[in-house]
């Protein structure tokens, strides 16, 4: 009775009350920790995703030059109605120098200032030649007359017109002197100059020059790549996963192997590009920097998720599928790969999907094979030097040109959307072929 | 002829040995299908299985036999200097004769390389042709017996199946040799690098500095240094578990104990698109936009910060490990059972009282296995370091230093011009041999506290 009334007056006690309020408002602080640090991890994702698509929309445009170019018989020393083969021919020297010559007129630079013409030579790129060259191989019957070309911009006028340097910089600080600047800001008014789409990016293969760099290489690189992780890893994966699901006696060996794959996942991806280093190449004497190899070794890398996601898919087949097949005189191996690989395969695409979006961002492997090398051609077959377009990304990162910073952005944004694509498709999969039995 | 040729051939040849066991197998059976013992697509498969696997058995035993062979040849028509001399030369002369053989042009090397690059074209052209002849032979004598087995009584299924079943006995143990040839070919080149540097000098050097050290003339003591490159690794991984277990943790406690569903189906995706985010993303992301903030954040409070230092590396990473923190601690809080909660709120505890003293001291091992996963995850991390941590080997405590890692050296070391068999090289072995072990030994520290934890409460 007592007891009742001490705790009854405790409880109706201000210091009660103030314990009370206590504990509610260490409550609410916890709470609020916990909305606190979600919050803090979107801010950094924002900031992530602000950062690289930001700086990679600029990635996607260059600047370009509006000049009247005369492509004269005689300037080019062609005759008149030359075929496509000839004026494929003509030297680089001879067109870079009919463009430089059209932008002297253009800018109104008289013939004898040398110096004033180095200077502008400068606000074009080192491409140009390619450029014209193009063009008239596409229609050899503009020979003679007189064109409005968009010539592509030197990689030090693009980050200024982008107005990612800050153009009141001391004059020896910055890339373009005043004059070069002055040039820059009439032919802009003039819409002489402008931003378009970077076509070069999706076209051009390894180049120092920030505007005639492209990601072709390392697409198609990356391209073979996904396709040899599909050739190797799809069927391996699938035939270990099925094996020890299925068929494999419980003892020892099998208990080895199922270890090993947990532990294969979780072993860091460089220690593989040093299997690759040491197996494929000082071994087996494959090509360095091809994508073969990484191929191979990214294979390897995906194996244990597709073999765990496979496992994983044909456990969720239930065990009356089985029994049904076995039932109306199916063997063991026909009940399997009649029904229950069938009904898994949801599940081990998914799994698929999501290793080769894992291979396709990996990075340090392929450094380690050697596929950091500048290539300039395209790769036909997968035994070509290559790269791949997170090591691409890798390799703009440390160029000290301040137009490879977009660059690098725009491919990462490439390859984002890939990653997000492929991470939707196995969603999808899931969502679209999820079966519950 | 060229290899791909002869595969698509016996490709071709191992689908017309399937349809004519197809056919025969029918014919024999005279259109009563039921006498047979298998089904004829087994029957098929049995005559292609033989000829297929009689054909590319040759091929690739062939193939291996040749190079040892080609090599004699060409070793033994070398000039007795260059077979005599170091075999390092005598790889870069074989390196030249190859790429000789395959240009038509030996380049002005000496007039030996020209010669024996005919030489190795003519054998390898005979050896090719031979090797064509032998598989045909074989795939032939393959589909003679194959196709002579073709009866109703043959078992032919179980035949095929058994084949199958070896080819999925062979694909499970692609995972072991891969493990196998991990180790094996770290631990070979590791015991070589020890026996050119002591390995104490090597585990407990205070020194990193290889390029003092000629090849071949053995290492002196300390310049291999393990401990500062170490130092790195374990330093960031620090920095980088302060940023990711708060955030991680408080997260997975919000998503599971507070948040409707509805938040933590927004929430839940977002967090773990940090964890796709490929690393080398977030590596250009602590070069141009974290290491340049914070250098400049530690001008202005007076602090001298380097663009490049473990700071940058240590937040960078500790963002990229928080979904492998918030995810599995999500699980395992999860997996908590309800009765728990209700019994401590039955009490009178509130909510954050039950999680502190009841939820977290359950879910705990489940939780440190997650952080140890997480851990093992940051040593291992590669890109991020590559690109913000720096390269020199500082033994130092300052965040605000550079520092570097073991996966930042192995890099190094292996892409730079050393000689293959130099020390310089090597180390990286020795050096990947360590951070495979170390990740091995922190993985089965983990599954084995959530397993030896996990059973409580079941």
């Amino acid at each position: 009775m007592t007891d009742a009334s001490t705790a009854k007056a405790y409880f109706q006690s201000e210091a009660a009350a103030k314990l009370v309020r206590k504990r509610y408002a260490a409550e609410r602080r916890f709470r609020f920790y916990g909305m606190a640090m979600i919050a803090v991890a979107m801010f950094f994702l924002a900031v992530l995703f602000y950062t690289i698509i930001s700086g990679g929309i600029m990635g996607f445009q260059t600047t370009s030059i509006k000049v009247p170019v005369p492509l004269t018989a005689e300037s080019l020393g062609v005759e008149q109605g030359a075929t496509p083969e000839q004026l494929r021919d003509i030297g680089g020297f001879k067109l870079t120098k009919i463009a430089r010559n059209a932008l002297y007129t253009q800018l109104g630079i008289a013939d004898a200032e040398k110096p004033l013409k180095s200077q502008a030579d400068k606000l074009l790129s080192n491409g140009i030649d390619t450029q014209l060259r193009e063009i008239l191989q596409n229609d050899p019957a503009i020979v003679g007359s007189t064109v409005d070309v968009w010539l592509l911009a030197h990689g030090a006028v693009d980050p200024f017109v982008k107005g990612q340097i800050d153009r009141n910089l001391p004059e020896d600080q910055r890339l373009l002197n005043n004059q070069q600047l002055a040039w820059v800001d009439r032919l802009e008014k003039d819409g002489r100059l402008e931003l378009q789409f970077n076509s070069g990016l999706f076209t051009n293969g390894a180049s120092a020059d920030p505007e005639l760099a492209g990601v072709a290489v390392a697409l198609i690189g990356s391209l073979f790549i996904m396709i040899l992780v599909v050739a190797a890893a799809l069927p391996i994966g699938v035939g270990a996963a099925v094996y020890l699901e299925e068929f494999a006696p419980r003892n020892r060996f099998t208990d080895l192997v199922e270890v090993n794959i947990n532990n294969l996942a979780a072993v860091p991806s460089i220690v593989f590009g040093i299997l690759g280093l040491a197996i494929f190449i000082n071994f087996m004497h494959l090509p360095r920097s091809a994508p073969i190899v990484g191929g191979l070794v990214l294979s390897l890398m995906t194996l244990p998720t597709v073999i765990i996601a496979t496992r994983a898919a044909l456990g969720a087949v239930p065990p009356s599928i089985k029994e049904a097949a076995l039932g109306v005189g199916a063997s063991k191996m026909q009940a399997v790969f009649h029904h229950i690989l069938p009904l898994a395969m949801p599940g081990i695409l998914t799994g698929l999907i999501i290793g080769l979006a894992r291979a396709l961002g990996e990075t340090a492997p392929l450094i380690m094979i050697g596929m950091v090398a500048a290539v300039f051609e395209v790769p036909s077959s997968p035994f070509d030097p290559a790269t791949a377009l997170p090591v691409q990304i890798y390799m703009w990162a440390g160029m000290p040109e301040r137009g490879f910073v977009a660059l690098t952005s725009a491919a990462i944004i490439i390859l984002l959307v890939f990653l997000l694509t492929m991470n939707a498709t196995a969603v999808v999969l899931r969502k679209r072929f999820e079966r519950r039995w | 002829m060229s290899l791909s040729i002869l595969v698509f051939l016996t490709a071709g040849l191992t689908f017309a040995a399937y349809m004519s066991g197809v056919f025969r197998v029918r014919a024999v059976s005279g259109g009563n299908l039921s006498t047979l013992h298998s089904r004829p697509t087994y029957y098929g498969a049995y005559v292609a299985l033989i000829v297929g696997l009689a054909a590319l058995c040759v091929m690739i035993l062939w193939l291996v036999g040749e190079n040892i062979l080609i090599r004699g040849i060409i070793v033994d028509g070398l000039p007795e200097a260059v077979r005599n001399g170091p075999p390092a030369e005598m790889e870069l002369a074989l390196g030249q004769i190859a790429n000789a053989a395959k240009a038509g042009d030996a380049f002005g090397a000496e007039p030996y390389v020209s010669q024996l690059a005919a030489t190795y074209n003519a054998v390898s052209a005979s050896s090719r042709l031979y090797m064509t002849i032998a598989m045909f032979v074989a795939a032939a004598g393959g589909f003679a017996v194959a196709y002579s087995q073709v009866k109703p009584e043959t078992r032919a299924r179980n035949r095929v199946e058994t084949v199958i079943k070896a080819v999925l006995f062979l694909c499970s143990c692609v995972a072991v040799l891969t493990t196998l040839g991990i180790v094996l070919s770290m631990l070979f080149e590791s015991v070589h690098f020890f026996s050119m540097v002591n390995p104490a000098d090597f585990f407990f050097g205070l020194t990193w500095d290889p390029r003092f050290s000629a090849a071949g003339s053995g290492g002196e003591a300390g310049q291999f240094g393990l401990i500062p490159v170490l130092w790195g690794t374990i330093f960031i991984t620090l920095l980088s578990m302060l940023v990711a277990v708060p955030i991680g943790l408080m997260s997975a406690i919000y998503l599971a104990e507070y948040a409707g569903p509805r938040f933590r189906a927004t929430a839940k995706p977002l967090l773990e698109i940090l964890a796709g985010i490929p690393t080398v993303v977030y590596g250009f992301f602590a070069l141009v936009t974290v290491g340049p903030f914070l250098r400049d954040f530690g001008g202005t409070i007076g602090l001298d910060i380097d663009a490049r230092s473990a700071l940058t590396a240590g937040i960078v990473m500790g963002i990229m490990i928080i979904p492998f923190v918030s995810s599995l601690s999500d699980d395992v809080i999860n997996a908590v059972p309800q009765s728990l909660r209700d019994g401590s709120a039955a009490l009178g505890a509130t909510k954050s009282e039950t999680i502190r003293k009841v939820v977290l001291p359950a879910a705990l091992p489940g939780i440190v296995g997650s952080i140890i996963l997480a851990v093992s995850r940051a040593v291992g991390e590669t890109m991020i370091v590559v690109m913000a941590a720096g390269v020199a080997a500082n033994l130092t405590a300052n965040p605000f230093e550079a520092v570097t890692t073991v996966t930042v050296k192995i890099v190094s070391q292996l892409t730079g011009d050393h000689e293959f068999t130099s020390p310089q090289t090597l180390v990286a072995f020795a050096l990947g041999m360590t951070l495979f072990v170390i990740t091995l030994g922190l993985n089965i520290y983990a599954l084995h506290i959530v397993r030896k934890y996990r059973e409580q409460y079941d």
